[in-house]
């Protein structure tokens, strides 16, 4: 039963990945002109002749010659082969400029979700026990003004005092020595210094949804009757809460990864741009502006992948963990 | 035998023990005045009732008309126009109010600035002149405006001292003033995050209307096409979309082009609280009724169904207005977003976004403010309609 469930899950994730790679192709390609026309119109604002027979040749040899559906395909049948394609504006394949920024993203991306866990998790708790005690107000009004402030000016503000208060260097994961430095434990640790400012400040925005999600799940999970009973049989609280409603929260938090991780990975984007992070980014939205496309395409791509893969396991997660979500989803009339 | 006066007169009939008054057969079933209130009372009324008990929300949602007509009537509340420059007082700090002049009372004043250049840092300095209080004009008449662009008028709630300035939150690269700016500004981003719901909103109903109705193979579509459009990093797409904008557009086109955006990506939500509760209602008496009598699936959605939860759906639309304003602020902090010479807080924050400002001129990040405000006022305003949407429970 439970194998047929993923395996069908990973069948409904092909075409899913489809739709996903002609939407991201079809939004990548409306705006008006492509990166030649752009490059010519760049060069001839430079004052340079425009060589018109080599922006021909790169036309040609990236198949800008042919209809959209022709390319569309072509770039798909890449990317099933591994070939993210190749960046106009780099003048390198995709895949040796995003790699190490990736790497990056995936770690800022992972801790942000640690973060947002701890912290998340025990004051949803506190609040959903201790409702309309000043402590639920409290936090969760702490939690809200995480949401409520823009992730743009967070960074900026904590850039500046962390520079001030704890000399930490502006801009970028690691202090200037030892960007092109090969991993050491001084890098390590500069990096750890770095790191906490971003995955707040990202992290900041999923918290207040979290704790809320969480105070309103248990919230309903303690008013239900197995609870009452428990408690009437004479449990005491901390065991009764452990027990039973405390795993029913699990469920919701297992299967918030997949909502969890667009959200990190759009807000990731600012936070980087303003903090100068070497993360995908900028990167992404530099390209995006160039219409660089092979390399915004392959690279949303790539994000809504990740995004699919994670909705994936928190799904397979969530049937081990709950059989019911096995059995939901009846056709109906 | 004496006759006692208690019983009647021999043969004389019996007097009656019962009761004569009416009788009222319901009188058991009764209810008292307060009961029938709540009893009798429609559902809206009831919301309002457990609404009111919120009073965090019923707090904020006073925060949010408050704030609402004051961007609606900012032309008459700015002191000057959002694009009128004053080239002497450029980056000028805020201008304090004061009540007291020199242990007096003077009633609300500012102290005029005497503006120096700085010629090792080249920063203009602005020194407080503390001899000449310059009392600030209330109800006065200032600068010329176009109220909502059509009526003239020259009315303001208060404006500068004679031949003073009053820059309440100081002024920015180009002289204008702040607060003003803020005033003009609040109404494009509040007006955009109206807007943007709208657009979702409709979305949202009409997607997941078809899809809870239909259901089966409808459905599972539907269902596919939420996740696809959820797995998709928001902002990426935004930039995106925002990029097939042509710059040739004018302002007001990319404001309203903006708006869609904006709106394109956030029904999602709504769309699945729409299909899982017509899922459920759809089975409902009233609904095969309405079909057997013939009404076309519109309809019966759009009459029958919808309106049975719409309190639900106006509580998470009012959920989702913050993401649509701070989606703003982020499009236009990338430059993406709406141009100058339109304002909005985002258009404004992001002549912020560089740390020296921070350091320097820490008041140009002060629209931040109205956003925090309208943001949390309005999540707690939705946890308070929400709470409040299912008054039977």
């Amino acid at each position: 039963m439970l194998l047929q469930y993923i395996f069908k899950r990973i069948l409904l994730m092909i075409p899913t990945l489809l739709v996903t790679s002609a939407l991201i192709f079809t939004v990548i390609n409306l705006p008006e002109g492509d990166y030649f026309e752009t490059l010519s119109a760049e060069m001839a604002a430079q004052g340079e002749k425009a060589d018109l027979s080599r922006i021909e040749f790169l036309k040609k040899e990236y198949g800008f010659d042919k209809p959209p559906v022709e390319r569309y395909f072509w770039w798909v049948a890449g990317l099933l082969r591994g070939d993210m394609g190749y960046s106009f504006e780099y003048q390198l394949p995709v895949r040796d400029i995003v790699g190490d920024r990736l790497i990056l993203t995936m770690v800022v991306a992972f801790c942000t979700i640690i973060f947002t866990w701890v912290v998340a998790f025990p004051i949803g708790i506190y609040s959903a026990t201790h409702q309309y005690s000043w402590g639920d107000y409290g936090l969760t009004f702490l939690g809200l003004l995480g949401l409520a402030i823009p992730h743009f000016l967070l960074a900026l503000v904590f850039l500046y005092f962390a520079n001030v208060w704890f000399g930490t260097s502006i801009g970028g994961l690691v202090d200037p020595q030892y960007i092109n430095q090969p991993m050491s434990w001084a890098k390590l640790k500069s990096i750890l210094e770095h790191l906490w400012i971003p995955v707040i400040i990202i992290g900041a925005g999923g918290t207040a949804g979290m704790i809320r999600a969480v105070r309103a799940n248990l919230l309903d999970e303690l008013q239900k009757q197995y609870y009452v009973t428990a408690r009437a049989k004479g449990l005491p609280p901390g065991k009764a809460l452990r027990k039973y409603p405390f795993r029913m929260s699990l469920n919701f938090f297992i299967s918030d990864i997949g909502d969890i991780l667009p959200s990190i990975v759009s807000g990731a984007e600012i936070v980087a741009i303003v903090l100068s992070l070497q993360t995908t980014g900028p990167l992404l939205i530099r390209a995006l502006q160039a219409q660089d496309m092979y390399l915004a395409g392959s690279f949303l791509m790539f994000l809504s992948f990740m995004t699919v893969i994670g909705v994936l396991i928190s799904d397979i997660a969530l049937a081990m963990l709950d059989p019911r979500i096995r059995l939901q989803g009846e056709a109906t009339k | 035998m004496s006759a006692s006066p208690a019983l009647p007169a021999d043969g004389a009939a019996l007097p009656h023990t019962a009761s004569t008054a009416p009788f009222e057969p319901e009188a058991v079933e009764a209810m008292t005045p307060e009961q029938e209130r709540v009893y009798l009372a429609s559902q809206w009324r009831l919301m309002w009732w457990k609404f009111r008990k919120h009073r965090l929300a019923v707090i904020s949602g006073v925060v949010i008309l408050t704030i609402y007509f004051m961007v609606a009537i900012c032309e008459f509340l700015a002191p000057l126009h959002y694009t009128t420059r004053n080239t002497d007082f450029i980056r000028a700090p805020r201008q304090e109010v004061h009540l007291f002049h020199e242990g007096s009372f003077v009633g609300p004043f500012v102290y005029p600035y005497v503006q120096r250049l700085n010629m090792e840092t080249l920063k203009r300095e602005y020194d407080v002149d503390r001899t000449r209080p310059q009392p600030i004009r209330f109800f006065c008449r200032g600068e010329a405006y176009e109220f909502w662009g059509l009526i003239p008028g020259d009315r303001h709630l208060f404006c500068a001292p004679e031949g003073g300035t009053l820059f309440l939150l100081g002024t920015d690269r180009l002289g204008r003033d702040m607060l003003s700016r803020i005033l003009y500004g609040g109404r494009i981003s509040l007006s955009i995050g109206l807007l943007g719901v709208a657009v979702s909103f409709m979305l949202g109903i009409i997607i997941g209307g078809i899809a809870g109705y239909y259901g089966g193979k409808v459905d599972l579509f539907v269902q596919r096409l939420i996740e696809i459009v959820q797995s998709l990093p928001h902002i990426p797409l935004w930039l995106a979309l925002a990029a097939i904008m042509p710059p040739s557009w004018s302002p007001i086109l990319v404001y309203f082009g903006i708006t869609v955006i904006l709106g394109l990506m956030d029904w999602t939500g709504l769309a699945r609280a729409v299909r899982s509760k017509l899922l459920s209602l759809r089975e409902e008496d009233y609904v095969v009724a309405a079909q057997l009598m013939g009404a076309r699936p519109a309809r019966i959605i759009g009459l029958h169904l919808v309106p049975g939860f719409m309190s639900h759906l106006i509580a998470s639309a009012t959920i989702t207005i913050p993401k649509t304003i701070l989606g703003e602020t982020a499009l236009s902090f990338l430059g993406l977003g709406l141009r100058p010479p339109i304002t909005s807080w985002g258009v404004m924050l992001n002549e912020a976004q560089n740390i020296n400002v921070v350091a320097l001129y820490p008041w140009l990040l002060f629209p931040v403010v109205p956003v925090i405000v309208i943001i949390l006022a309005f999540n707690f305003f939705g946890d308070g309609l929400r709470d409040a949407a299912d008054p039977y429970r």
